[in-house]
């Protein structure tokens, strides 16, 4: 029966298939270890305060002044009761963001972070206010965080319906939203501070974030957002991916996009309201965005992208915690981000997979073997020009500076750079004469980039119907990053159809100095 | 001071605020940069911060100068990481307006002492404590807020009157703007420094967070509003005038309805906007929701009783004995009207004196016999030009021809008879009346 | 009774796919005028038309990838939500993000993540079969390269075995030809071609007129409406060629006009 109707309905049927077949890694090995970890650290979240919570220096202490020793000990080992509370709490928090942010930032959604945050604050308010009035504990944490979520959904539908009636495009969208959820919250805010149901300050901490005062059941709440974050991501990580890189193939293989993006968007949410009150609600947003961007320029495999911004959100929660710690007046929440932002700064430059640093190291090395290479070509078909015009038996003549600069139009400077290195790979000599000469290597290299060449102009001007005259600066681009295997594919295609071709092609166009010197110039 | 002139004084910066951002906001959100607004308004806390520290004074030139910096290098380094790094616009913003931000917010704290600046205040600003802080003018106790603000209004009004083509042509097109000689990044960062200075003369009103509503919300309803630019412009900006009349009114009658006190001028300012916004997309004219269903409605109504007369025209055609109790049976289950749109379409119709009620059912009048040939006329018409063009099975050729009968008016019906030649008979062998 | 006729004649049709009357709008304006359209089966279908024609379009309204104003699609006589798992997509190479953090293998893996089902993993057996197919298309020595490294031509080759992977009956392309360099898109071709050998219906959107008669045996030449469908032979003439690239129907446009009001 091939019919499927509702996947949902299906799952059972599926899963007795799939009894015969062995289903190896249920989950990608990163995010089993990810998941490890999480469940790992809850346990050093410690259950009640120790004795020490005073060696702590107060926020209030404005002395500016190095750590000494044993302080940076203290932290780094997590002794103190508050230290490993904060450190934890924030750990676990980079953790979720790190993982959920990676789908937002493929889904190129970055900012709905940004007003999914700003969104929440009138349900705080609002839920402060109901819990208030009926008699209860108007700070009560899991209210406060559940009328967070419901707001926080409310305005992430707002935007899908503002999207969805009007002209407006998804920035504007993200803007109206954001800041009237905002307004509204600020003035709840106002209204509660004046109203006579008790203690209202502190409600300001989901603005700001009080990271320096988390408690155990915070720090055990954000754990949980971390395990549940990851679990899921980890039981839907093919779905999700899917959808971030392909939505229309999605929908066509009959997945609920809307579903499966509501779901996403009501975990940034849930990440979100956790992290509120930790690092505060404007620089929550930068945990959502920065760990993924900084990721994305180490690798290019999503499940390791998504452990790395995974590692990076966590490992800036923990070091941002311990500075903020050590350091007085150091406002924690700032400080993760601004770690995170070096991190991403760090990445941009360094990453290995898209780094700004290993890209242009690839792009030099490219150059200057595109410049050697040109290099031998120029003295090889100089030497083949003037071979028709010697008498045979002369010895071959040398090529002088200036006959180089005849062939090929390369600055001064540039060509004495390419000679030497020519000269110092052992590819050419300077001859008595103050010509250049191949050496040996250098002969049969000139050879092979010469044969690459030609056989690629001749696949160029038999396969791709491109006029003679232009094959030359097509094979110039090309020729150089030629794989072996392409060279090896080109090769027996070319030989079946032209078997007498020889060892190096005759070129399909002239190659007289002027013209390869007009071709040079592109 | 009396209690009245401080509220004018609160609306009036209010005003002044909102008529700044909203007069850029039409741009940013033309130019879907709206984000960037929200990502400017956030950045320039370090500019402030430092500004504080170079000059540790509150005035005003040094935090423009300081916000107008931190304006360009925040559009700067956005553009520098989406392109250098190939990051996603938006997400570049979100690194760069976070972790200036941070880092305005570390200066703050760590100099407490030497600024005196809270954050709290830059964030959502204190437009209620606006003014007590007067400079004399004309023997007139003027809040400094006001100067600022009309002062800055004007840099807005006038650089926008002088550049008003050059932001146009590079809102709609940069390439556009660009082959004709303009310089559209040149325009893109007057509007950061404009936007980066608009939200500083602002803070003290709406707070940074709340300017961007003022940007955004006058302008995207203005948007649902109006096709046109310049009248989107004076819509936007009587938008933002009601947001701050009506949010600083909303901020002290409305919590008194609950019995509750007072709140925030700048947050109501904000939900003020939103419930306009609200409005506009619901019933603005051309683009509203409502509109749109309402348009509908009255569209099927008119299909309904082109139909009637339609079918009616048919039934005198093609039956000698005239059975026209058919008629609401027709509606009903071929066409599948509802109760309401057959009633008010046949009430319209015998209104119109076109139909009349006979003893068998409803009959046409003469009046109603001459419209329901034109009709017809275009429903055939359609019918042979459709069959000339489309391959379609010939039976198929009704439900497309149903459909443009009721869109086609004089103009059409002339090119559709130049183009299908004038022909007599219909595809299905019928007369063209 | 002639009004009845208006309910149109119900089709029992069993073709692969089989579209009735189908009208598609954006924004209400129609821009594909009621195309009625059975495909043969086991034939390769070139879809061509003008720019703005309407092809895309047509293709993903019979995919539910945007909403039809009206009209609807079978696929072997029953509703296409019942029968996706016979159809298989090949979308617009442009519609990716091809900077996306994954290799040409993880690409093909896709095409089984609908028959894997909920939030079950991939497994060695699904990688496998990717591998094939990544295979059949000359790609298995790019298997583990990132997809922006890949060249236009091995793209589209990598979403062709997306496709491939999907084991469909029905295979929609959209422009699978489109900015490839002409040694891809022979080895596309020959591959449709072997598809099609093996009795599966093959619709492809195609642009270039030169190698239409050489690549289909069936095609619909579109423009806003359906000008000619039928074997390549009967319907590639110039007078249907002068009707379908002659110009949009003015009059069309102002009735869509006219409707979007």
């Amino acid at each position: 029966m091939r019919a499927i109707l509702n996947v949902w309905g299906c799952a059972g049927m599926r899963k007795t298939q799939n009894l015969s077949t062995p289903t190896r890694p249920y989950f990608h090995t990163p995010i089993l270890s990810l998941l490890f970890l999480i469940v790992v650290t809850l346990f050093f979240v410690p259950v009640q305060a120790e004795a020490e919570i005073d060696s702590i220096r107060s926020i209030t202490d404005t002395r500016l002044q190095m750590p000494t020793w044993d302080q940076l000990i203290r932290v780094l080992t997590l002794r103190d009761y508050n230290t490993r509370v904060v450190v934890l709490g924030t750990l676990f928090l980079g953790s979720a963001s790190g993982v959920i942010g990676t789908f937002m930032f493929l889904r190129k959604r970055a900012l709905v972070g940004d007003a999914a945050s700003h969104a929440a604050l009138p349900g705080i308010g609002l839920a402060f206010i109901v819990m208030a009035s009926v008699g209860g504990d108007g700070k009560y944490l899991p209210g406060l965080l559940l009328g967070a979520f419901i707001s926080g959904l409310i305005g992430m539908g707002f935007i899908l319906l503002i999207r969805h009636f009007t002209r407006l495009k998804e920035d504007a969208a993200l803007g109206i939203v954001l800041s009237v959820f905002f307004g509204l919250g600020i003035s709840i805010l106002g209204v509660i501070q004046k109203m006579n149901i008790g203690h209202a300050a502190g409600l300001e901490s989901f603005i700001y974030g009080k990271t320096a005062s988390m408690l155990a059941q915070d720090a055990y709440l954000m754990g949980g957002a971390a395990l549940v974050v990851t679990l899921l991501c980890g039981l839907l990580f093919k779905e999700f991916s899917l959808l971030c890189f392909d939505q229309d193939f999605a929908c066509s293989q009959g997945w609920p996009v809307l579903f499966l993006d509501t779901l996403i968007m009501a975990l940034v949410v849930a990440v979100t309201v956790m992290g509120l009150q930790a690092v505060g609600l404007i620089l929550m947003v930068a945990l959502l965005i920065i760990p993924p961007a900084a990721a994305r320029f180490w690798t290019h495999h999503l499940y390791k992208m998504i452990f790395i911004s995974a590692a990076i959100g966590s490992a800036s929660g923990l070091l941002g915690a311990a500075l903020s710690a050590l350091v007085p007046r150091l406002p924690a929440g700032a400080i993760i981000v601004l770690i995170t932002s070096s991190i991403f700064l760090m990445s941009l430059v360094f990453g290995p997979a898209r780094g700004v640093l290993s890209r242009s190291i690839e792009q030099w090395t490219l150059n200057r073997k595109v410049a050697s290479q040109h290099l031998l070509r120029a003295m090889y078909e100089w030497a083949e020009i003037h071979k028709n015009t010697q008498k045979s038996d002369d010895p071959l003549k040398g090529m002088t500076i200036r006959d180089l600069f005849g062939v090929r139009s390369w600055s001064h400077k540039q060509l004495k750079r390419i000679l030497l290195r020519a000269q110092r790979q052992g590819m050419i000599y300077r001859g008595g004469d103050r010509t250049y000469h191949f050496t040996e290597n250098g002969e049969w290299q000139s050879k092979r980039v010469v044969r690459n060449h030609r056989l690629w102009e001749l696949y160029l001007v038999t396969h791709a119907d491109i006029a003679p005259s232009h094959v030359d600066r097509d094979a110039d681009q090309i020729e150089h990053v030629l794989e072996r295997s392409m060279v090896d594919k080109l090769e027996k295609l070319l030989l079946s159809e032209h078997p007498n071709i020889g060892v190096i092609p005759p070129s399909p166009h002239d190659i007289g100095s002027k013209g390869l010197k007009q071709r040079s110039r592109k | 001071m009396t209690l009245m002139s401080l509220d004018i004084w609160i609306v009036t910066t209010g005003v002044l605020s909102a008529l700044s951002c909203a007069l850029l906001g039409n741009f940013l959100v033309l130019r879907r940069m709206s984000m960037m607004g929200d990502a400017i308004s956030h950045a320039v806390l370090p500019g402030l911060a430092v500004a504080f520290l170079i000059t540790s004074s509150r005035s005003n030139m040094p935090m423009f100068i300081g916000a107008g910096v931190v304006g360009v290098l925040t559009a700067l380094f956005t553009q520098w990481i989406h392109r250098v790094g190939r990051v996603e616009q938006g997400a570049a913003m979100g690194v760069v307006f976070t972790t200036l931000f941070a880092i305005g917010l570390i200066i703050i704290v760590q100099a407490a002492d030497a600024v005196d600046l809270d954050p709290g205040c830059v964030l959502y600003g204190a437009i209620e404590l606006v003014p007590l802080d007067t400079a004399p003018f004309l023997g007139l106790h003027i809040p400094r807020a006001v100067w600022t603000l009309s002062l800055v209004f004007l840099v807005n009004v006038l650089l926008v009157i002088l550049f008003y083509k050059e932001l146009k042509i590079s809102s709609f097109d940069e390439d556009l703007a660009t082959t004709l000689g303009l310089n559209a990044s040149c325009m893109h960062y007057l509007l950061m420094i404009l936007v980066a200075i608009t939200t500083v003369a602002s803070f003290e009103s709406v707070g940074s967070i709340l300017v961007i509503a003022m940007f955004i919300v006058p302008g995207a309803t203005a948007y649902l509003l109006t096709d046109r630019l310049h009248i989107m412009i004076g819509v936007s900006l009587v938008i933002g005038i009601m947001c701050a009349v009506g949010g600083h009114i909303a901020a002290v009658r409305l919590p008194a309805w609950w019995g509750l006190p007072d709140t925030s001028t700048a947050g109501m300012m904000a939900v003020v906007g939103g419930l306009l916004f609200f409005v506009a997309l619901i019933a603005s004219p051309r683009h509203g929701v409502a509109s749109k269903l309402l348009h509908r409605f009255w569209l099927s109504v008119r299909i309904t009783r082109e139909d009637v007369l339609g079918i009616l025209y048919r039934i005198e055609e093609f039956q000698p004995v005239r059975n026209h109790g058919v008629v609401p049976r027709i509606l009903r289950d071929a066409k599948q009207t509802g109760p309401v749109i057959r009633w008010l379409a046949l009430a319209q119709l015998m209104q119109a004196g076109k139909v009349k009620k006979a003893s068998s059912g409803i009959q046409l009048t003469s009046k109603g016999r001459v419209h329901a040939r034109n009709l017809i006329r275009t429903h055939r018409l359609w019918e042979s030009y459709i069959e000339k063009h489309f391959v379609i099975p010939i039976d198929h050729l009704h439900a497309p021809a149903e459909r443009l009968e009721h869109v086609t008016d004089p103009d059409m019906q002339k090119l559709l008879l130049e183009k299908t030649t004038n022909p007599q008979k219909d595809p299905h062998g019928k007369n063209i009346p | 009774m002639k009004a009845s006729q208006a309910i149109g004649s119900e089709h029992s049709s069993t073709a692969p796919v089989s579209i009735h009357d189908m009208t598609v709008a954006y924004h209400r304006k129609p821009v594909l005028w009621d195309v009625d359209f059975d495909a043969p089966e086991g034939k390769l279908i070139g879809i061509i038309g003008p720019n703005g024609a309407g092809k895309s379009t047509m293709i993903k309204a019979v995919l539910d990838l945007i909403p039809k104003a009206s009209g609807r699609v079978s696929i072997y006589g029953k509703p296409y939500k019942r029968q996706r798992r016979l159809v298989a997509y090949v979308p617009q190479r442009e519609t990716v993000d091809w900077d996306f953090p994954v290799h040409a293998l993880d690409v093909v893996t896709m095409g089984r993540y609908g028959q894997i089902g909920w939030c079950k993993p991939v497994t060695r057996a699904h990688k496998d079969q990717a591998m094939a197919a990544l295979e059949r298309v000359g790609m298995a020595d790019y298997a583990r390269r990132q997809i922006s490294q890949l060249s236009g031509g091995q793209q589209q080759r990598v979403f062709l075995a997306r496709a491939l992977v999907q084991e469909a009956q029905i295979y929609f392309m959209d422009e699978p030809s489109s900015g490839v360099d002409a040694a891809t898109e022979k080895a596309i071709i020959t591959l449709l071609q072997d598809l099609r050998s093996s009795n599966k219906t093959v619709l492809v959107v195609h642009h270039d007129l030169q190698t239409v008669s050489d690549y289909f045996d069936y095609l619909i030449l579109l423009n806003m409406r359906i000008v000619a469908a039928g074997s390549t032979r009967d319907v590639f003439t110039k007078e249907n060629l002068h009707k379908t690239y002659g110009g949009r129907l003015t009059l069309l446009d102002e009735a869509a006009q006219a409707i979007a009001r």
